[in-house]
């Protein structure tokens, strides 16, 4: 009976989460749903230059159905969790493989970003978090009004200190996808001369626009160039 | 020129160690780095040092046979496009330089003495997969076996991994996903390979990971010490021949009622 147990998909899906690569594989494909909603929850949160009405209306149209609204949450909660079980199980096993540091290690050609991705992601989960408390929850907002998105997301962004976390956050999030873009394509297998170029300039392009995108927003807003007229 | 080396001391693998620091004077730029340290370890036999001449693994000294290895100032090999630390030579050095000189450092990679670590476990991850099953008989004939050029030029690139563990202590993670994807790109590129190509990457990746090596992060490090310049493309090779080893395992057809 041990062998059908051990042919069993279950058998087997946990024995590839179980290998290195198999989380790795769950970490790109996860990595990349988030990315997309990244790029659509900042062309939605661009809406923000054609107005109040308009921005409102998006965040009414977002509500409009509970079965979507919280099937796309619960989706990306479980998202987030597999890339953070998966994150945080493959952190550990770095120790565990290391536990006698070197007492001088310098490196050669990674990049900056690519070594500090343990660091950039706890940050960007706790910026989530904020995020949430911020935007969509209200309780570290100044003055939240669940209605009026327009004018939560213009004095939310006045505060200096929200307006320097977001600074903060985006930073990381630059460097998170400046490696995670192109390395979710190495860990799928993907690596070939012709192609490997333009998915370093693809995980560059979409850090760039996905990074001055967000953060237009709230440079708009704190040199007035939009909402001058919300008290 | 006069070179400090601050070299790891360590009697044995449960000894604690501690660095010690030794002045060479005298070095030629034209001695290799191996050679320096054995006029040091002349110099520590006469002097009766107490801690003995500093061990070191090295065989070939020609670059080619993987013994040799270990960090010098944080750099695998000491950092040198393609070299091993038996082919770099002290002209690359500055008179006056003062260099941290460490083991590999893995778990899998215990110290047995001073620089030398025991690397069976990329000995294992070989025989758990690393081959191909033969007829074995009289010779084949040569090339009777028709090779892409290509393939055969990335087999052999594969095939010069001599296994000196550079990739592993190069990783933060101390991750051996090169020198396991050298292993199974090398094979996984020749005819011979195909038969068992999907079972090889699994059982490979599954030794890898017993061994308690760590998980690749893509950064890169690995191929920049490499002193045989395995690119970090046979990680993804071997990435798709585990995905598609996993999703693909299936019953046998006796299992299945068939045949």
């Amino acid at each position: 009976m041990s062998a059908v147990a051990a042919n069993s998909t279950l058998h087997r899906t946990l024995e590839f989460w179980q290998a290195s690569i198999g989380k790795k594989t769950v970490m790109a494909v996860t990595g990349g749903i988030l990315v997309g909603f990244t790029l659509v929850h900042m062309a939605g949160n661009l809406q923000v230059y054609l107005g109040a009405e308009v921005l409102n209306n998006y965040g009414r149209l977002l509500k409009s159905n509970l079965g979507v609204l919280w099937g796309a949450r619960l989706f990306l909660l479980a998202t987030i969790s597999l890339h953070l079980t998966a994150a945080f199980q493959l952190w550990s096993l770095k120790s565990k493989a290391r536990p006698v540091a070197y007492q001088k290690l310098s490196s050669t050609k990674s990049s900056y970003a690519s070594r500090t991705m343990y660091i950039s992601g706890p940050i960007l989960f706790f910026f989530i978090v904020y995020h949430l408390s911020h935007l969509t929850t209200g309780q570290t907002h100044p003055s939240f009004d669940e209605g009026d998105v327009y004018r939560n997301v213009i004095l939310g962004f006045r505060d200096p200190i929200a307006f320097g976390a977001y600074l903060i956050a985006m930073g990381c999030l630059g460097f998170h996808l400046i490696h995670g873009v192109w390395s979710a394509f190495q860990s799928l297998g993907v690596n070939h001369p012709k192609y490997t170029p333009k998915l370093r300039n693809l995980a560059t392009g979409l850090t760039a626009l996905i990074v001055g995108g967000n953060l237009s927003i709230p440079v708009a807003v704190m040199f007035r160039l939009i909402g001058s007229d919300v008290q | 020129m006069r070179i400090t080396l601050n070299v790891w001391r360590q009697k044995n693998t449960n000894a604690a160690g501690a660095m010690k620091r030794y002045e060479v004077p005298n070095v030629s730029p034209d001695m290799s780095f191996l050679e320096m340290l054995d006029v040091l370890n002349e110099e520590l036999i006469e002097k009766k040092d107490a801690d003995g001449p500093v061990t070191f693994e090295h065989d070939c000294r020609e670059g080619i046979c993987g013994s040799c290895g270990f960090m010098i100032d944080g750099l695998a090999h000491g950092g040198n496009e393609r070299t091993t630390v038996c082919q770099l030579h002290m002209r690359h050095f500055k008179d006056g330089d003062d260099l941290v000189l460490e083991p590999w450092r893995a778990t899998a990679f215990p110290v047995l003495r001073d620089l030398m670590v025991d690397r069976s476990a990329f000995d294992r991850i070989i025989a758990s997969g690393g081959y191909v099953s033969v007829s074995t008989g009289s010779a084949p004939d040569g090339n009777a076996i028709a090779i892409r050029k290509l393939d055969s030029d990335l087999a052999m690139d594969n095939a010069q991994c001599i296994g000196c563990g550079a990739c592993v202590a190069a990783c933060p993670n101390a991750s051996a996903s090169l020198f396991t994807s050298a292993k199974i790109a090398h094979l996984g590129h020749l005819p011979q390979g195909q038969p068992e190509r999907l079972e090889r990457a699994k059982k490979m990746v599954d030794q890898m990971n017993n061994e308690l090596f760590g998980s690749c992060t893509n950064i890169g490090e690995c191929e920049a010490v490499c002193p045989k310049g395995i690119r970090i493309e046979s990680i993804a090779l071997m990435n798709r021949d585990y995905s598609k080893a996993s999703m693909m395992e299936r019953p046998s057809t006796g299992d299945l009622g068939f045949g």
